[in-house]
Order: C-alpha cells, then sequence, then structure tokens
C-alpha cells in the first residue's frame, strides 16, 4: 500500500512539474495545480496511512493523526487562493501582453 | 521598569512631532524636546543604584529558545552614552529648531531625528546581541532618512545612498559576526557573552568572527578604508552633522568594540589588527583634514582622524587605554559637536562654509569666534581643555604599548604625527575663518546668530572648559562606571592636569610646535601636493556600484536569460540537487514498518491518480481535456482522504475541486483554447527528465518516510481536544483552538487573495470568443430550464446542508471551511444557472465586506480573550441546557469558525463572480461572419 501510495505521490509530482515547465501561462496553472494535489498527499501521509481510523474523539479506538490533516485541510483552501490568482493574473497578463506566453512574448526562443 | 521606558520612549516619541507639527514651530520643538528630557531624566535617576554597584537589566522573554528577547540593561556604558545621546540630543533640537529654513518640514525632520535618537539609545542599552543588531540596523536606515533630508539636492541623496550602502553592508556582516558570537558564546544573552571571553578566543572560528564584528564596527565608525562615506554624508543639514558625525551615530562601532570588549579583545589578532588600522585612520583623516577647503569637510575629517585615536586605544585594550578612549569619546563628542553647529552658524549667516569665502568674521560674530576658538583649542589638545587630558593619556598608553615587538615605537610616532596634524588643522580651521582677513565679501552680511541657537555652542564649550579644569570632579564617577562596564572591576585611576614633565608632554609640546609651523607654511604643503591628483570617492564608489550592477544583470540575464521556462528550470534543477543529497543520506529507503496489504480498490485508485496525472500532462495542448483530466485526479484525491481515514479532508478536497473547475473553466474561456506547439523535442526530453527525476525523489522521500515510526505530537491534540478545547472533532479543534493563530493568518491570506483579485480584474479588457476550439458556436440555451430549477430548488437544501456541516463541525467532520466552501457551490451554481445579472439583482451586495467581516470576527474572537486575561485567540467553553433542545455546548471556538465561514465564503465569491461578471459585459452573442446562425435568435437580453 505504502509503496503504491509513494509512486502515484511521485508520478502526479513529476506530471505536475513538467507542466509548469511549459511556455503557455494555462498549462502553468493546471501543473500548479496538479503539484499542489501530489503535495498535499505527501504532507497527509506524513501521518501514516491509517484505514478505518478517527479524529473524532469517541472513547478508545483507532485513531487517525489529526495534525496532518488539519495542515492539509489549510494547504487545499489557500491552494485554491493561489490557483485563483495565478489564473486571473494570466488573463490579466493575456489582456495587457496580448499573448500567454509566461515571459509576455510572442516568439518562444527555444 | 524603568529600563524599559528609557528605551521605549523615544521610539514612541518618535509620534510626538508627527502629532504636534501642526501647531507651529515653537510648540512642536517645546513637545518633541520633552522626548529626551524624560529619557535624560529616567536615565540619571539611576545613577544612585549604579553607585551602588546594582545590575539594572530588565528582559522580556520572546522566543527563548532562539535567544530572542527584548532584554535592556544599563551599566557604566551604557550610562554614558545614554548621556551623550540624549543630552546632546537635546541641544541638538534647540539647534535644529533655529537652523531649519522656516518652510521647511520640521515635523518630519524631528521625527526622523527622534527615530535615530531612539535606534542609538537602543544599541546603548541592548543587553541582547541580536537586539543591538537590530538597532544597529534602525541607526543606519534612520541615517539614511537624515542625510538625505534635502532630498532634492542631488549630493544630499548620493551620500545617503553612499553611507546606507556602507554601513548597510557593514551591518550584514555584523550580524553574521554577532551570530557566530553568539554561538560561541552559548547564549545571546550580554552578560553571558562578556563572561565567556576565554572560550571565544579559543575558539577556532574566533578570527571569521573578529573580522566579521570589525567590519561592522570600522564601516560604522568609518575607519579606513571604508571612511569616504562619512565626509559625503556631509551633505545632510548641519544638526544632522552635529549629532550623528560627531556623538553618536559615529561612536557606534566604538561602543560595539568597547561593549564587546571582554569577549573578544582578550588575542593577539585585536591587538595588531585594531591598533593599526586605528593608527591610519588617525593620520589619514588629519592629513586630509588639513587641506579641505569645505568647513563641514575638514570637520569630518577630523573626525575621521579622532575615531581612528579611539579606535587605537580600544585596540590597545589596557585598563587605562580603556580609560583613555571613553574619555576621549566625550571630549570628542562635545568639541566636535560644538564645532559643527558653529560652522553650522557661520553657514548660515554668511552663506558658504567655503574656506576661501570666509575670513574676518572675528569682526562680526565675536562671540561665535571666541566659542569656536575654544572648541577647536579642546580640538588641538591645548592645556586646560579636556581634549588635552585625554591626549596625554592617548600618548602615555602608546607608549606603554607592547604591540608589535621590536616596532613597539611605530604607534607613538604614528600617534605623534597624528598630534602635529590635529594642531595644523585646528590652527587653520580658527584662523582662516576668523583671524585671517577676507580675499572677497562672504554671500551674506555676517551678524550673530539668535543667542538661544547659540546657546547649544555654549553649553558644550563650557564644558570643555570646566571638565579640562576640574576633571577629577565632573568626570571620574561616570567614567569610573563606564571603565568598570568594560573591564568588569573597577579601576582605582586619578585625572589630574599636572602629572609633572614627562614624555608625553614632551610630544605635545612638539605636536604645538611643528603643528604651528605646518599650518604657517601651508602654502607650501599645497604646493607640493598640488601634482598628485586627487581621487574623488564618491566617482569610485559610484562607477564602481554601477559596474555592480551591471555585471549583476549580465550574469542573472546569462543564467536565466529573462525567461520564466529557464528560471524555473533552475529552481527545480537546485531543488533536486537538495532533494537527491537528502535521499543520498538516507541508509536504507525501507524503514521498520511493513507495507500495508494491497486490495483491488487502492490499485484501482491509485490507476486512476496516475492515468489522470499523466493524461493530464500529455493532453495539455488540448486544454479542455486537460482540465477534465486534472478534475479526475482532484476527485480521486478526495476518495483518496476518504480512504484513510480523512473525512475532513475528503469533503474540503470536494468541495474545492468544484470551485476550482469552475474558475479553470471560465478563465479558459478567456484565454486560448489549444496552446501552440512550441518547444523543442529536446527541450521537451530535457523538463521530462528534469520532472521525472524530482517525482522519482519525491516518492522515495515520502516512501522513507511512510515506512518509518514517527514521533507524532498529535498525542497531546487527541488528549487535550474535549478537556481544553471543548469538541470531539481533533482536526476541528486544531483548526479553531490549537492552532488557531494559523488559520486566522489563513482566512487573512485568502480574503488577500480575494481582494488582489478584485483589483486585477478591474477593467480587465479580454477577447471573448463566440465558438470553441474546434470552431463550434456556443449553444444558443444559455440558460437550461433543468439546471436553473434544480439549482432553485437546490439552494435552500444546500444552505441548510452547510448550516449543518458548520454546527456540528466541532464534534463532528465539518467545520467552517467546509460548510463556507458548501455554500460558496451552492451560490455560484445559482450563478451558473440564471446568469450573473439576475444573480446579482437578487443578491445585492459586495461578497468583499463579507470576507473582510469574516477576518475581523476571528480576530475580535481571538482578541476577546485579552478581556478576561488570557493570551490571544485562548478558547472557552460551556455547556448549557434549554427545554426541548436538552443539554448543548457553546465555544467561543464556533464563533471563530463563523469568521471562517465567512472569509471563506466571500473570498470564494469574490474570486468567482467577479470574474463571472467579466464575461456578461460584452460578449458576443453571434458570430460577426455568420449572422444567420442560430446564435442569432438568443434574444437580447445583454448589452452586446
Amino acid at each position: 500500500m505504502e509503496t503504491l501510495y509513494a509512486i502515484t505521490t511521485g508520478v502526479l509530482t513529476a506530471c505536475g512539474l513538467y507542466l509548469t515547465l511549459r511556455g503557455r501561462t494555462f498549462p502553468v496553472v493546471v501543473g500548479l495545480t496538479l503539484t499542489s494535489y501530489a503535495v498535499n498527499l505527501f504532507l497527509f501521509s506524513m501521518g501514516g496511512l491509517t484505514t478505518d481510523g478517527a479524529t473524532i474523539v469517541h472513547g478508545d479506538g483507532n485513531y487517525a493523526d489529526p495534525l496532518p490533516q488539519a495542515l492539509v485541510l489549510t494547504a487545499i483552501v489557500i491552494g485554491f487562493a493561489m490557483t485563483a490568482f495565478v489564473v486571473i493574473l494570466a488573463m490579466r497578463a493575456r489582456s495587457e501582453a496580448g499573448n500567454d506566453h509566461v515571459d509576455g512574448k510572442k516568439e518562444d526562443r527555444e | 521598569m524603568t529600563l524599559l521606558w528609557i528605551a521605549l520612549l523615544p521610539l514612541l516619541g518618535v509620534l510626538v512631532p508627527a502629532l504636534t507639527a501642526q501647531r507651529g514651530r515653537t510648540m512642536c520643538s517645546l513637545a518633541t524636546g520633552l522626548v529626551p528630557a524624560i529619557a535624560l531624566l529616567l536615565t540619571l535617576m539611576q545613577l544612585p543604584a549604579l553607585l551602588a554597584g546594582e545590575a539594572l537589566r530588565v528582559s522580556i522573554t520572546w522566543l527563548p529558545e532562539l535567544g530572542l528577547e527584548l532584554a535592556f540593561r544599563l551599566d557604566g556604558l551604557s550610562l554614558l552614552f545614554n548621556l551623550l545621546i540624549l543630552g546632546i540630543g537635546l541641544l541638538i533640537l534647540l539647534y535644529a529648531h533655529f537652523y531649519l529654513a522656516k518652510d521647511e518640514p520640521y515635523g518630519r525632520f524631528y521625527a526622523f531625528l527622534i527615530l535615530f535618537m531612539a535606534s542609538m539609545v537602543g544599541i546603548s542599552m541592548s543587553d541582547n546581541l541580536i537586539l543591538l543588531w537590530l538597532f544597529w540596523e534602525l541607526t543606519s536606515l534612520s541615517s539614511f532618512l537624515l542625510i538625505g533630508f534635502w532630498s532634492y539636492r542631488g549630493d544630499a541623496r548620493k551620500g545617503a545612498r553612499m553611507a546606507l550602502t556602507i554601513t548597510g553592508a557593514g551591518g550584514l556582516a555584523l550580524l553574521a559576526g554577532l551570530l557566530l558570537l553568539g554561538d560561541m558564546a552559548g547564549s545571546y544573552r550580554m552578560d553571558d557573552v562578556l563572561a565567556s571571553g576565554e572560550r571565544i578566543v579559543a575558539d577556532g572560528r574566533y578570527p571569521i568572527m573578529l573580522a566579521l564584528v570589525l567590519l561592522g564596527a570600522f564601516t560604522k565608525s568609518a575607519q579606513f578604508p571604508f571612511h569616504f562615506w562619512l565626509p559625503h554624508a556631509m551633505a545632510a543639514p548641519t544638526p544632522v552633522s552635529a549629532y550623528l558625525h560627531s556623538a553618536t551615530m559615529v561612536k557606534a562601532g566604538i561602543f560595539l568594540m568597547a561593549r564587546l570588549h571582554p569577549a573578544i579583545a582578550d588575542s593577539e589578532l585585536w591587538s595588531v589588527v585594531v591598533p593599526l588600522v586605528g593608527s591610519v585612520t588617525l593620520l589619514y583623516g588629519a592629513w586630509f583634514a588639513l587641506f579641505k577647503t569645505d568647513l563641514k569637510a575638514i570637520l569630518a575629517f577630523s573626525t575621521i582622524s579622532h575615531l581612528g585615536l579611539i579606535t587605537v586605544l580600544l585596540g590597545i585594550g589596557s585598563p587605562m587605554a580603556v580609560l583613555a578612549a571613553l574619555f576621549h569619546i566625550v571630549n570628542h563628542a562635545t568639541f566636535k559637536a560644538a564645532l559643527f553647529m558653529s560652522a553650522g552658524i557661520i553657514d548660515h549667516e554668511t552663506g558658504t562654509r567655503e574656506l576661501k569665502l570666509l575670513g574676518g568674521l572675528r569682526k562680526t560674530m565675536p562671540v561665535t569666534a571666541l566659542l569656536s576658538t575654544l572648541a577647536a583649542a579642546a580640538m588641538a589638545g591645548v592645556p586646560l581643555f579636556n581634549g588635552f587630558l585625554s591626549k596625554e593619556m592617548f600618548f602615555t598608553e602608546t607608549l606603554a604599548t607592547p604591540v608589535l615587538g621590536g616596532l613597539s615605537w611605530l604607534i607613538p610616532a604614528l600617534a605623534a604625527v597624528g598630534g602635529i596634524l590635529s594642531v595644523a588643522y585646528s590652527v587653520r580651521l580658527v584662523h582662516a575663518v576668523f583671524y585671517k582677513p577676507a580675499k572677497e565679501a562672504s554671500p551674506k552680511t555676517p551678524h550673530e546668530p539668535p543667542h538661544l541657537m547659540r546657546l547649544p555652542v555654549e553649553i558644550l564649550v563650557v564644558l570643555c572648559v570646566v571638565v579640562g579644569l576640574f576633571p577629577a570632579f565632573f568626570a571620574t564617577n561616570l567614567l569610573g562606571l563606564a571603565t568598570q562596564a568594560v573591564l568588569g572591576e573597577p579601576l582605582d585611576f586619578h585625572l589630574a592636569i599636572w602629572h609633572g614633565v614627562n614624555l608625553p608632554l614632551i610630544m605635545s609640546l612638539i605636536a604645538f610646535l611643528v603643528g604651528i609651523f605646518m599650518y604657517w607654511r601651508h602654502a607650501d604643503l599645497r604646493r607640493f601636493l598640488q601634482p598628485f591628483a586627487s581621487v574623488d570617492a564618491r566617482r569610485v564608489f559610484e562607477r564602481f556600484m554601477i559596474t555592480l550592477s551591471y555585471r549583476a544583470e549580465q550574469a542573472i540575464a546569462a543564467l536565466d536569460g529573462n525567461s520564466l521556462q529557464r528560471f524555473m528550470g533552475w529552481l527545480l534543477l537546485s531543488a533536486l540537487c537538495m532533494g537527491v543529497l537528502g535521499v543520498v543520506q538516507i541508509d536504507i529507503l525501507t524503514g521498520s514498518k511493513s507495507n500495508q496489504p494491497t486490495d483491488g480498490i487502492l490499485v484501482f485508485g491509485a490507476g486512476m491518480l496516475i492515468f489522470g496525472g499523466i493524461a493530464t500532462a500529455a493532453t495539455h495542448r488540448y486544454r479542455l481535456i486537460s482540465l477534465l483530466m486534472l478534475s479526475i485526479v482532484g476527485l480521486f484525491v478526495a476518495l483518496t482522504f476518504a480512504r484513510f481515514s480523512a473525512p475532513d479532508l475528503a469533503l474540503t478536497q470536494l468541495s474545492v475541486e468544484v470551485v476550482t473547475m469552475i474558475l479553470l473553466m471560465l478563465a479558459l474561456f478567456f484565454l486560448p483554447q489549444r496552446t501552440p506547439r512550441e518547444s523543442s523535442p529536446l527541450r521537451n526530453v530535457r523538463d521530462m527528465l528534469l520532472a521525472g527525476s524530482l517525482g522519482l525523489v519525491v516518492a522515495s522521500l515520502n516512501y522513507a518516510v511512510m515506512t518509518r515510526e514517527t514521533l507524532s505530537i498529535s498525542n497531546f491534540f487527541m488528549a487535550n481536544s474535549v478537556p481544553g478545547g471543548g469538541g470531539h472533532n481533533v482536526v476541528n479543534v486544531i483548526l479553531v483552538d490549537f492552532r488557531g493563530f494559523d488559520t486566522l493568518g489563513e482566512i487573512t491570506v485568502l480574503a488577500l487573495a480575494g481582494l488582489a483579485i478584485f483589483k486585477l480584474l478591474n477593467r480587465l479588457r479580454l477577447f471573448m470568443p463566440h465558438s470553441d476550439g474546434e470552431g463550434r458556436v456556443w449553444s444558443p440555451d444559455r440558460y437550461p430550464a433543468i439546471l436553473t430549477s434544480i439549482s432553485m430548488t437546490l439552494l435552500p437544501l444546500a444552505l441548510l446542508v452547510s448550516a449543518f456541516i458548520f454546527l456540528r463541525g466541532h464534534n463532528q467532520p465539518g467545520g467552517g471551511f467546509i460548510a463556507g466552501l458548501i455554500t460558496a457551490v451552492a451560490l455560484i451554481l445559482l450563478y451558473m444557472a440564471r446568469g450573473v445579472e439576475w444573480a446579482q439583482a437578487r443578491l445585492d451586495f459586495p461578497f468583499q465586506p463579507v470576507a473582510i467581516v469574516g477576518v475581523a470576527i476571528a480576530t475580535l474572537t481571538g482578541l476577546g480573550s485579552w478581556l478576561f486575561g488570557y493570551p490571544f485567540l485562548t478558547s472557552a467553553f460551556s455547556y448549557f441546557s434549554l427545554p426541548l433542545v436538552g443539554k448543548f455546548e457553546l465555544a467561543t471556538a464556533l464563533l471563530f469558525d463563523l469568521g471562517v465561514y465567512l472569509a471563506v465564503v466571500g473570498a470564494t465569491l469574490m474570486i468567482l463572480a467577479n470574474l463571472g461578471k467579466v464575461t456578461t459585459a460584452h460578449r458576443p452573442v453571434t458570430d460577426p461572419k455568420e449572422p444567420e446562425t442560430p446564435a442569432a435568435q438568443v434574444p437580447a437580453k445583454e448589452p452586446s
């Protein structure tokens, strides 16, 4: 299970980062979102993977680590704010520069 | 407690001139003057306690683990400097009241001056290395503002920038040095540092630390070769020069060397480097003072020279030398401040500071002439003045120094030459301005200044004379305390005017004779120097700065070529290197914990995630498809959270996923639907390799962590959630209670992002396509009937659900974040189903205030706990019971969560609703080329 989880996180990270290296704004935004998913999964797993656990205190039982959950919860919301800001920045850049290249230039130099 | 007031009062006092500037200058000056006056009084009130041998300390800990605290001390050294800073500061304020022209912004000037004063007092009283550094930097910044006060003048701007660059760079070196020093001593507390001198000197890092600290001290105190900023700082208004460049700021470096003396001075290295740098500075400054023709430039170079003298004494470091250094600090401050102020008066009354244009002022300004002559006599070291005493002590100590072995005669010889030059430039200063007949008329007809403007000079000159005549009476106690603070033990000494005929006296005598002779033959000397081209420090400095920034630009351009992509590449590459370094250090990848069993559902989920991720990347040129693939990932991430016992996260991820997709779809509407193929295959392969390797590193790290037993602090949260936070849902209690401060910061960021987007969308003009990427025209049915009716039905239900989720959040999965997102989704659905106009007409209020009110409620809830004497964001809860409802709980955390809820709703809608508004403004409903398409039949509701 852990192996599978780690591979998934790795693949998502790789795909997300590949997209952030693209030259147009929209794929970069998508890449950032994908990367933030991967990061959230990574952070989440820091407390270990618990099946059928709980973070609700109810006598004794199988508990999941609540701390990474709380951290990831805020990370998800902040991630949304970041995505929103970047994508609207991209729109603004397009309206100012007339194209959607990350450098605001039409011609790609490579 | 009084100590804290002495240190912080000037800092608060910065507001006084700002508040009273409207009341006229006299009022403002008086009110501002109260600040140093009170602080001075408070300082003097501590004198009996100090004489009784008490150690005065006050400290408020902040982060004790990192050694950060607000700690002040008042010992003899601080007292001496406080008296200088506050006493002379008071005189300077009086002087500035008359000096500044009518229309100059005196309020701002006073505010800068008090800020500077506060930072100097901070340096003098800091009981913690880091705090000391903080105030150190504050002096650099405030002196920048003061030097550049006449910002319309180019030389003022350049001088200010040069001073800031040099002292700022020195400040950075100092920070590194102090951090090293604190590390070597094991504490940043001044007492601990001063007590561990032996350990520090024996430490292998001592030379590096010493070099860094001295760099800080030398740049601040204008020691050679960092002296050149000081003459250029003379572009400041004269009160500033008199204050900063005679009595205070340039003494900060000296102060540092004195303060840290017990900790760092007991080494061979110190006793060679410091006296040598000091002597070179002493001679260099004195030599140039002799040939400058601007009054203030002469004084600036003479200041450099005197600072060198003090540095030599501190470098010698014997008890008597330290005493002499401290004595000379006081003496120099008094006569130099007096001379600067007289120079300012001369400038003010005649309109020039140029020696060639001045002369014969004795007739028109007799009192100023007398005062300046007396102050210059003190500077030259004429007997019966205070300067004489400390100079004699200086000569004595240089003769006694064992530094440099067989070359030990070098330092006294250099000292004697310095003495000669000092006499020569002092005589020249006074003679050329007041006694020599003028060659040409000065720009203005000179006359005596207002008496009150001269008063500060008079006070200082009286001090010079009185201390010179009765040194034992006036200076013994003060210097005794200060020396004791530096040396750690009391020093038995007696200050006297007459020590009999000895070598130092003969040296003084020679200095006078040769000095006067040199001034007599000044013209010959000048002629001799003529062929040597002088170097303008400013031009050298400017050229250096320009070259530096040019080279930096070149280097940056070579690295990233101003391309964000390449920049990203470098960033990821360095992240990769760091990551690989980390992973390599793990001995075995698999830890002690065994893998948990895998089942088919898990494999399917992981497969979907991997498929979604790769598909998102592979189809990125077809943006809509890529987006759909991304949503698969998002949904499966939510399922992953649900699978691994995190219902709160699953709910959050699901609702965030919805708003993210709506947002990206909306954005895609305004952006090209396809990405052109532009990266070369080579580049693609390179990027894939880079991203792939990073993926490998992340996977390895993740695996390594998951297979190891980890120590978690969560047991504390689990144990205290119900008794301490009153909630059963530990995740929610962590968010709103244990880590409430983080959450507060987070919703603030969210609201800020919303506001920033609101601003970004302001007057945004975008091209709106009439068809999708394949050329298909948008559907004419803009508001499908089914969606419309469902959304209407769903709204109250969704709001109900979100209220439910919100209320139960403290004990069951849910809470403000999730509830807020659900509400936002429901409202957005309405927007989508009925159009922005329709929704806007019914939800007629802006969302910005909602978000801000949310943050405000959360903050006020936090502040509320102060009313009950608890720290910020302490929560309280209690159980109540009502008929019918039964027993229920009310917690302040719920109020905090309400703030979170409102912030989330407000920010999300601010983002999406505002973006939605952009679409409707002028959307083309028809293709201009094909006017007969079905799209034309759409009822023209919107302006097109």
